[in-house]
């Protein structure tokens, strides 16, 4: 089957700034995004869990959205803009999809 | 003294206080006890309306007048006010850094609800009458602290300012809609509306807040392992000290207003108590670089047991001795 090169963008940021977040993407022209839970992990901020947070301030979320290649430029710039000064990873890599034109 | 000392082994003998140490003491032995993400939400979103709507009726019942406004005026000053005096404090007696002391600063001027139904609980079991629309000052203090904070920062030369988005995330913050919209919906339906639905916010309700607090108390306790870095001696006087300075200025907000005895008490446990819900959200947001872990081992593995333990009854019987109450 044939299929199209694609860039996945994953971004695993701080609950309080989701919002501001995929506000950012969807202004950067990202036609779609999907927004996972994230249950712990450990940093340079840290050991954190999701168990037993009270706030709201000490979630994380991790948004993942997948775009052509020639647009990953801006919505970098896009999110990095939001994420600069929080604890949090930015990452891509090269995927494939098989329906290009919904990316 | 007699007085504190019966009212603080009552205080410590009672099941949600006894329900708090347990989680307290499960968390730092390490125990798996732990309670599912949505049954801790909903626990707090029962209480918050059960408080909320039982003040509602309170006012309902003995009306509205001048000392509502007061109060609500003097909650307002008293959460703006607190930061400022919290961080000169933090300054004298911390090492930590202007940003990491205005963002703790801020968590001391707004207040703790769960610290609020407990003394509200400990009033009722005492038979001491307090004012309902408290709960509509313990909404209006949530937000002026975080503003206090972002204005000492600003003053250091930094020029981050509250965005509009922060500001409506904070005065419209669940916990604040649904105490306030039970609150109004308790003083539009007063008795009646009361009378229909006792037998689920009343009778119910102390039991839920023991286990709401064997959750805390696995909260606190779990912030207190974790956070045991940050205890040096001088956060951890603060963080014992900060809610007796902050009940002292309740207690002259009361007193001055004229408030019950009860009213008084509930002033000093907001002005003692330590947010660690909201303010946490919005300091992740305005003040990114500040130590989470500072404020939150503060807030809540120090100056919330604090308050819970001894706190509460020495409030209650200061508020009992000065008011003839």
């Amino acid at each position: 089957m044939k299929t199209h090169l694609a860039k996945r963008v994953e971004i695993t940021i701080e609950t309080v700034m989701q919002s501001r977040l995929t506000d950012a993407l969807t202004r950067a022209g990202v036609t779609g995004y999907t927004v996972l839970p994230v249950l712990g992990g450990s940093g340079r901020s840290g050991e954190w869990s999701r168990q037993g947070q009270v706030s709201r301030g000490q979630g994380m979320v991790q948004v993942i959205c997948i775009i052509k290649p020639e647009r990953v430029d801006d919505l970098l710039e896009a999110a990095f803009a939001v994420v600069e000064r929080h604890i949090g990873v930015v990452s891509v890599v090269d995927c494939e999809v098989l329906r290009a034109e919904r990316f | 003294m007699d007085q504190i000392l019966s009212l603080a082994a009552t205080n410590l003998l009672s099941p949600i206080i006894l329900c708090f140490v347990l989680g307290v003491l499960a968390a730092l032995a390490r125990s798996d006890l732990n309670f599912p993400e949505a049954v801790a939400k909903g626990m707090s979103i029962y209480l918050l309306f059960a408080i909320g709507f039982k003040g509602g009726v309170s006012v309902a019942q003995n009306g509205m007048d001048l000392q509502l406004g007061l109060s609500l005026l003097a909650g307002v000053i008293l959460s703006a006010l607190l930061p400022l005096i919290a961080f000169w404090m933090l300054q004298v007696m911390t090492g930590l850094s202007r940003l990491d002391a205005a963002a703790v600063a801020a968590h001391y001027g707004s207040i703790s609800i769960v610290t609020f139904v407990a003394a509200t609980s400990v009033l009722e079991s005492s038979g001491i009458a307090a004012e309902g629309y408290m709960v509509a000052v313990a909404a209006a203090m949530e937000a002026p602290a975080i503003l206090s904070a972002l204005w000492l920062i600003s003053r250091g030369g930094d020029g981050r300012r509250m965005d509009g988005d922060l500001m409506r995330e904070i005065m419209l913050n669940g916990s604040i809609v649904l105490l306030v919209g039970a609150f109004a919906i308790g003083v539009i339906t007063g008795d009646e509306g009361l009378a229909r639905i006792e037998s689920f916010i009343v009778n119910p309700f102390q039991g839920v807040l023991c286990l709401f607090l064997l959750d805390m108390g696995l909260v606190a306790g779990r912030g207190l392992r974790s956070g045991g870095a940050v205890l040096r001696p001088g956060p951890l006087l603060f963080g014992v000290l900060m809610p007796l300075v902050g009940s002292l200025f309740g207690l002259g907000a009361g007193l001055l207003i004229g408030l019950s005895t009860g009213g008084v008490a509930l002033m000093m446990v907001l002005s003692a108590s330590a947010s660690y819900i909201a303010v946490p959200a919005a300091m992740r947001v305005a003040l990114p670089e500040a130590n989470p872990s500072v404020y939150l081992t503060l807030s809540l593995g120090v100056t919330f047991p604090f308050n819970l333990t001894l706190g509460i009854p020495l409030y209650v019987a200061i508020a009992s001795a000065l008011t003839g109450g």
